[in-house]
């Protein structure tokens, strides 16, 4: 290796760049801190929070500390993010290739649908949902159940939770299941390259997957009880569901706002990557004799997965990063409880503020990082 | 030559402090907020985003009410003119940060006065002009009269980033019941949620239900349950460590409630200047010198009368004919069986 001052001098003065104006915004807040009286420090964290949230998958209240407030906040985050990702995803691949189809309606349809959920602030979006749309549900007592046993009201989505006894037994059932489809599908691919036959491995997926369950039900003592949401009085015209599992308004409108929003740019990226593959290669492939089936599966889609993932990924993480407009509708994201109450209890904005400009940027890369291993997987592969 | 150097440094050094003295009087000198607010020419007060009889503008774009009155007046007593005064409209979760960063120089939006806020973050209260306390509206059609009559699974809309969230826990877990907590950033999507029939309550300070009820779709639908559960003195708030700002904002508002007290208004403060009480002529700067000790000229609450009122009058205009609150409760004169009473200003 050979050096040279040429080569080494402009990233020697970013860097120093870099050090001297991170310095000098943090020797300025430390001089203003100093001038108001301000402390700094992470000490809060383990303080009691002594408020409550609304929605939380880990086992909370006001008695729990401040990092467990933060880490409701931050699940909450990851759940609608989850979601929102699974249905935009399906959303927008099912709307990008309706857009190719040669039917006028599902077509123009699709079309529509893009234009007009990619054209409108988000944040009008979420406000409409849950303004407008949830709040022409019915309330609680004037609502009618849906099979028997879902109501959907202005208070929430009231759901049947399961009860499991043995639910250990049926859990180990499907990881069994996972592990022989695994394998099989390692065999079927050792078949055809050996000898050329070709197991319907779709097919046996689908029966394992179910019948080993089933087994633990049959035979494992696994049984499996509903308890439905049941209707409770408050006051003369107060009713609430108790019972059963609820899911709040403000995740629902959440959830709805951002997936139809981001599957609108999902179905464009779906769009550009099947029209991106050449029509000579569609055609090639059915002349060397592969059905239409293998065709998208073994030709169209490698080659259209390679131009739809990038900015597929790009749209993951706008979608986490929007979910932080959750504060607008009340739902206890990570900004609602954490850079919100938390920040106005304690007062520290600094810590506060920062830890949550990571913890996005943490999710953020994290979501990068498995679609960049994505992406590498289904790159071309020079031999 | 040299030799006469430093004597000659410290003889211009000499000149130069007490030249210094003579043209800026101490106070100013000291308080860096009020040497700039002079220099801008207008005072920089952080309100509300809306709350009628507080801090609420109307379509042209004036502010009106108690809250909004402080600042007011500290304009007149600091540039001599009430109006001088920009408006910053805050969230209850960015009102903090505003103010110990800088961007405004007045807290006066309806904010609790507790001990952590007053040691912990930089601010100092005031003074109260507000004393308030929390409490429940519910809808008249659920029969609910009383707190005692909740149940478990009740959900309660509020604000986020307030002492509402907090009191609203303590209660429930004193009652030993179990509620679902919705909390808004605004208070406008607080009080849509509440009307549309999200919650069976919502919960935050009385003045502020009482506010919030006058936006409802029908106002004569709702009620506010008797029982307040917590103290929430609401008062101005200061950045720490400038006293002497501190001191004009505490005096503009001991002033506004001390000419109530001897009965001083914007229509007779004038001739009140001759008037056989001492503690009269003293408010209206007939007599003392009493704003030379923050840096002002002795009419600096003559002007706040004169141009804002006293403190009665600046209820009655906001809070009282605005039907919000009619009765003036505990913020009434400690002369007449409320419990407003200030040091007096001599």
């Amino acid at each position: 290796m050979n050096f040279k001052l040429k080569d080494l001098g402009p990233q020697l003065i970013t860097v120093i760049a870099v050090v001297l104006i991170f310095g000098f915004f943090t020797y300025n807040a430390q001089i203003n801190m100093e001038e108001r009286g301000i402390e700094f420090g992470y000490g809060f964290l383990s303080q009691e929070s002594s408020f409550d949230v609304q929605f939380s998958l880990i086992e909370y209240d006001g008695s729990h500390s401040y990092f467990r407030a933060y880490l409701v906040g931050l699940l909450n985050t990851i759940l609608v993010s989850v979601i929102g990702i699974i249905i935009a995803t399906i959303l927008g691949v099912i709307i990008g290739v309706a857009r190719l189809s040669p039917n006028y309606l599902i077509n123009k349809f699709a079309a529509y649908y893009v234009e007009f959920f990619r054209n409108i602030p988000l944040l009008l979006q979420i406000f409409f949902w849950y303004f407008a749309a949830l709040r022409a549900l019915p309330l609680p007592q004037d609502a009618d159940a849906i099979f028997g046993v879902f109501f959907l009201t202005i208070k929430g989505l009231y759901v049947p939770s399961f009860i499991w006894e043995n639910f250990n037994i049926f859990f180990y059932s499907i990881v069994a299941a996972i592990i022989a489809i695994i394998v099989i599908r390692i065999h079927a691919k050792k078949l055809q390259e050996t000898q050329g036959k070709q197991l319907p491995v779709f097919l046996i997926s689908i029966g394992l997957i179910f019948i080993l369950p089933l087994f633990s039900f049959l035979i494992g003592g696994v049984s499996l009880s509903f308890e439905i949401p049941q209707l409770k009085q408050l006051a003369a015209t107060s009713f609430v569901y108790d019972g059963g599992l609820s899911l709040p308004p403000e995740l629902i409108a959440l959830t709805l706002s951002l997936s139809l929003y981001t599957a609108t740019f999902i179905a464009e990226c779906v769009r550009a990557g099947i029209q991106g593959v050449g029509k000579g290669q569609k055609e090639a492939a059915a002349s060397i004799g592969l059905n239409p089936n293998q065709v998208l599966k073994l030709v169209i889609m490698p080659q259209a997965l390679r131009i739809i993932i990038p900015p597929t990924t790009n749209q993951y993480l706008n979608l986490t990063k929007n979910s932080s407009l959750a504060a607008a509708i009340a739902y206890p994201d990570l900004v609602l409880v954490f850079a919100g109450t938390a920040l106005m209890q304690t007062g520290k904005a600094i810590e506060i503020v920062s830890i949550t400009m990571f913890t996005y940027l943490s999710l953020s890369i994290s979501i990068s990082i498995l679609m960049n291993w994505y992406n590498k997987r289904i790159a071309i592969q020079e031999k | 030559m040299f030799k006469y150097l430093k004597q000659l440094t410290s003889l211009v050094a000499m000149v130069a402090v007490l030249f210094t003295f003579t043209t800026e009087s101490m106070a100013a000198k000291k308080s860096k907020t009020l040497k700039n607010t002079q220099k801008k020419g207008f005072v920089r007060c952080g309100v509300s985003q809306g709350l009628p009889g507080f801090s609420n503008a109307d379509a042209a774009g004036n502010w009106t009410g108690v809250d909004v009155d402080v600042c007011r007046a500290v304009a007149a007593a600091v540039l001599g003119d009430a109006n001088k005064v920009k408006f910053t409209p805050l969230s209850a979760k960015e009102r903090f940060t505003a103010l110990t960063s800088g961007e405004i120089d007045i807290l006066s939006r309806n904010t609790t006065w507790t001990l952590s806020r007053d040691a912990d973050i930089g601010l100092t209260f005031v003074g109260v002009n507000f004393y308030d306390g929390q409490g429940f509206m519910v809808r008249k059609s659920s029969g609910i009269t009383s707190v005692n009559q909740f149940k478990n699974g009740i959900s309660a809309c509020t604000n986020i980033g307030t002492t509402t969230e907090l009191n609203m826990r303590d209660f429930f877990n004193s009652k030993g019941i179990s509620y679902e907590p919705v909390a808004f950033e605004k208070a406008d999507e607080v009080v849509a949620a509440y009307d549309s029939g999200r919650c069976d309550t919502y919960t935050t300070d009385k003045s502020g239900l009482a506010a919030q009820r006058t936006k409802m779709s029908n106002p004569d639908e709702h009620i506010v349950l008797p029982e307040t559960i917590s103290k929430e003195p609401l008062g101005p708030v200061v950045r720490q460590g400038d006293s002497v700002w501190e001191d004009i904002v505490r005096w503009s508002l001991n002033a506004m409630i001390e000419a109530e007290e001897y009965g001083i208004t914007s229509a007779n403060a004038d001739s009140m200047k001759t008037s056989e009480n001492p503690a009269i002529k003293r408010l209206v700067g007939a007599e003392g010198e009493l704003g030379a000790a923050f840096g002002l000229d002795n009419e600096w609450s003559l002007r706040i009368i004169k141009q804002v009122g006293n403190y009665g009058e600046s209820y009655k205009r906001n809070i009282a004919d605005t039907g919000i609150l009619p009765d003036r409760g505990p913020n009434q004169l400690w002369t007449k069986g409320g419990i407003l009473y200030v040091p007096p200003a001599r």
